[in-house]
């Protein structure tokens, strides 16, 4: 047995062998990776312009009526002041609603969040194609271990998301993103922890509703039927506090809340709650961890037929 | 090492507690032969080579492979085998060379030792020309030899090949059974196939197993199976409508005359010999014989022989299994 003893025991090999297939499958094909950046950029360009609330209110939103001045017997240092007091009031709304001046950024966080739950989403089904093409059938009958054919697919997904969340920001920049006061270089880090966790988590999410599966049409409506609460009962738009409690209820349990949150905090928020942050990063990190084990231990159990 | 390179006893799979896809087969594969699984579609041949490739459990029985069994020992099984799928299933976006790469790396086979075989393999199969192009360019012709290359990249031992000509027009196909012929000749390798062409079996296994319904209703050389007929088949048919069957079998070297259809299957040795005869015979009683033909006897004579259909109908009745497998497949989900 000559041949068994020259290839490697470990148990982990053809990990990146998977994922790298994934992987290159997707850089390979840029015109597919440029469309999926154009909706989020759609999104902020449109909605994240039109919602600025800073500059729907300001000095020229308000004309004070000349019969005001005239009655009050404003001085033209009271009139400054009144006009400079207006023109902050847009400002100050959208920093307390949103913890910032710009609504723009606060939603450019939410669009990174979309994008990786966006991505994530697709990558699942790409167990359903391997198993109609045979390739899942193939890749069975080699050593491989169980376990490393659904943690390559998490992991490509994680790292597709990772990237794709990366350009969103970038783009998000010239749109008018605008850093907190807290930011630091360091804080980029901090929020890739959190895609991390987050892709992780919903990656093997939908690998897991879609490892039975022979056809693409169930787990397309399993996930059109998941998309929408988790987009919109989350912070993506609007922050929590300001929803009606039995959308308060849902968005405090979604994971991508508290994703959205914690980098909002590491990116765009004037301070850093640190209590908070550990306790997002720590919801975050126990949806990635049970989830990735709920998927691996499918793949032992469904992929062993 | 145990004598046979596979070896299966009363392995039986049922599907979803009722459907029952292969039912309590025996057989043995010897060292460095072809075997060919022979039946219609839905009749269990795809479901035994995904127990054998440890991708699907045996509801009951058991299987070894060079001693390993399929079931305890599927790692070493999996290191051993190597599998030619039915389907395409090479990547299409990546290369030719970066599809067996692939295969390789799940086998574990270092980057350096991987990048030699894959070279060799291309040129085995002639697709060295063709290395960097991506596989949706492929032909079907070059998509079988790829898959081919990616089932011997950890030089198997046993080769498992489903339906490997499937789809093939007449060319390719040749060439494929040259392929095939190569690996048992020059490396020695033990090969298991299924297929539904009766010509495949002919041509290429050295012994031969009739699946029917899950069921295995003989096994032999294609030589012994086609003697086993006892000869070859005249097929006569006659413008009155009585019953001639005593009088045919007076014939000398007549073996068997059977009333199919209103003709008459005659079994007969030297059949060139026994055909005018019969003619002559049947003038003499003032018959009109209004059509005859002389077969040697085929594979399809054995299949007809043995599960008393020809393979044509068996396939309508595979299908109609494979459809409600099918439906079982979707109400379960």
């Amino acid at each position: 047995m000559s041949e068994i003893n020259n290839v490697s025991k470990s148990k982990l090999h053809g990990l990146w062998a998977l994922t790298n297939r994934e992987l290159k499958k997707w850089y390979k094909a840029p015109t597919v990776f440029i469309l999926t950046l154009i909706q989020p950029v759609i999104w902020l360009g449109l909605l994240g312009n039109a919602l600025n609330l800073g500059s729907l209110v300001s000095s020229s939103s308000f004309a004070i009526p000349p019969q005001l001045i005239t009655d009050l017997q404003l001085t033209p240092a009271q009139l400054t002041g009144l006009q400079g007091l207006f023109s902050n009031m847009g400002d100050s709304i959208l920093q307390s609603t949103f913890g910032t001046t710009s609504y723009i950024s606060f939603m450019a966080v939410g669009m990174i969040a979309f994008t990786a739950l966006f991505t994530t989403m697709f990558s699942g089904m790409s167990v359903v194609w391997d198993r109609r093409l045979g390739f899942l059938n193939k890749v069975l009958s080699t050593p491989v271990s169980r376990s490393v054919i659904i943690i390559s697919k998490v992991l490509s997904a994680t790292l597709r998301s990772m990237f794709q969340a990366s350009i969103i920001l970038l783009i998000a920049v010239p749109l008018g993103f605008q850093v907190g006061k807290a930011f630091t270089p360091i804080n980029i880090l901090g929020v890739f922890a959190f895609l991390f966790l987050i892709c992780m988590g919903l990656s093997s999410l939908f690998i897991a509703i879609n490892i039975r599966s022979t056809r693409i049409e169930t787990p397309m409506a399993v996930m059109n039927l998941l998309n929408l609460p988790l987009t919109f009962a989350s912070s993506a738009f609007f922050p929590i506090d300001r929803m009606p409690g039995w959308l308060q209820a849902v968005a405090n349990v979604n994971p991508l809340s508290y994703t959205m949150n914690g980098m909002r905090q590491l990116l765009i928020n004037p301070t850093i709650d640190y209590s908070q942050l550990a306790i997002q990063y720590a919801y975050v990190g126990v949806f990635a961890a049970v989830l990735t084990t709920i998927g691996i231990v499918l793949s032992w159990r469904f992929l062993n037929k | 090492m145990s004598e046979d390179a596979i070896e299966a006893e009363g392995l039986t799979k049922v599907f979803n507690g009722s459907l029952v896809a292969v039912d309590h087969i025996d057989f043995g594969v010897k060292h460095g032969e072809i075997f060919g699984f022979l039946g219609p579609n839905g009749a269990g041949k795809t479901t035994t080579i995904n127990m054998l490739i440890t991708i699907l459990k045996p509801t009951e029985g058991k299987a070894s492979i060079l001693g390993y069994d399929i079931a305890k020992e599927h790692n070493q099984v999996r290191y051993s085998i190597g599998v030619v799928p039915q389907e395409y299933t090479a990547d299409e976006d990546l290369t030719g060379y970066e599809n067996i790469l692939l295969c390789a790396d799940l086998y574990g086979i270092s980057r350096k030792v991987s990048t030699k075989r894959a070279l060799d393999l291309l040129e085995l199969v002639e697709l060295t020309a063709f290395k960097d192009k991506k596989v949706q360019t492929f032909s079907g012709g070059m998509r079988r030899r790829l898959e081919l290359a990616c089932g011997l990249i950890n030089r198997p031992k046993v080769l498992f090949l489903d339906e490997p000509t499937l789809g093939l027009d007449v060319q390719t196909r040749a060439a494929t059974w040259n392929y095939i012929r190569t690996l048992k000749k020059e490396f020695g390798m033990t090969l298991f196939m299924t297929t539904h062409y009766l010509e495949e079996a002919d041509a290429l296994c050295d012994r031969v197993a009739i699946i029917d319904h899950g069921k295995i209703i003989v096994v032999g050389t294609p030589e012994e199976l086609k003697d086993s007929l006892g000869g070859d088949i005249i097929t006569v048919g006659i413008k009155e409508d009585v019953d001639i069957t005593g009088l045919v079998g007076k014939i000398e070297h007549v073996k068997e005359v059977k009333k199919e259809n209103g003709t008459y299957r005659i079994k007969s040795e030297n059949g060139e010999v026994t055909a005018p005869l019969i003619i002559e015979t049947l003038r003499k009683e003032g018959h009109a014989v209004t059509r005859l033909s002389l077969t040697k006897p085929t594979l399809n004579e054995v299949y007809l022989q043995y599960t008393g259909k020809s393979m044509r109908d068996a396939e309508d009745s595979g299908d109609s299994l494979h459809a409600k497998r099918m439906l079982m497949a979707r109400r379960r989900r």
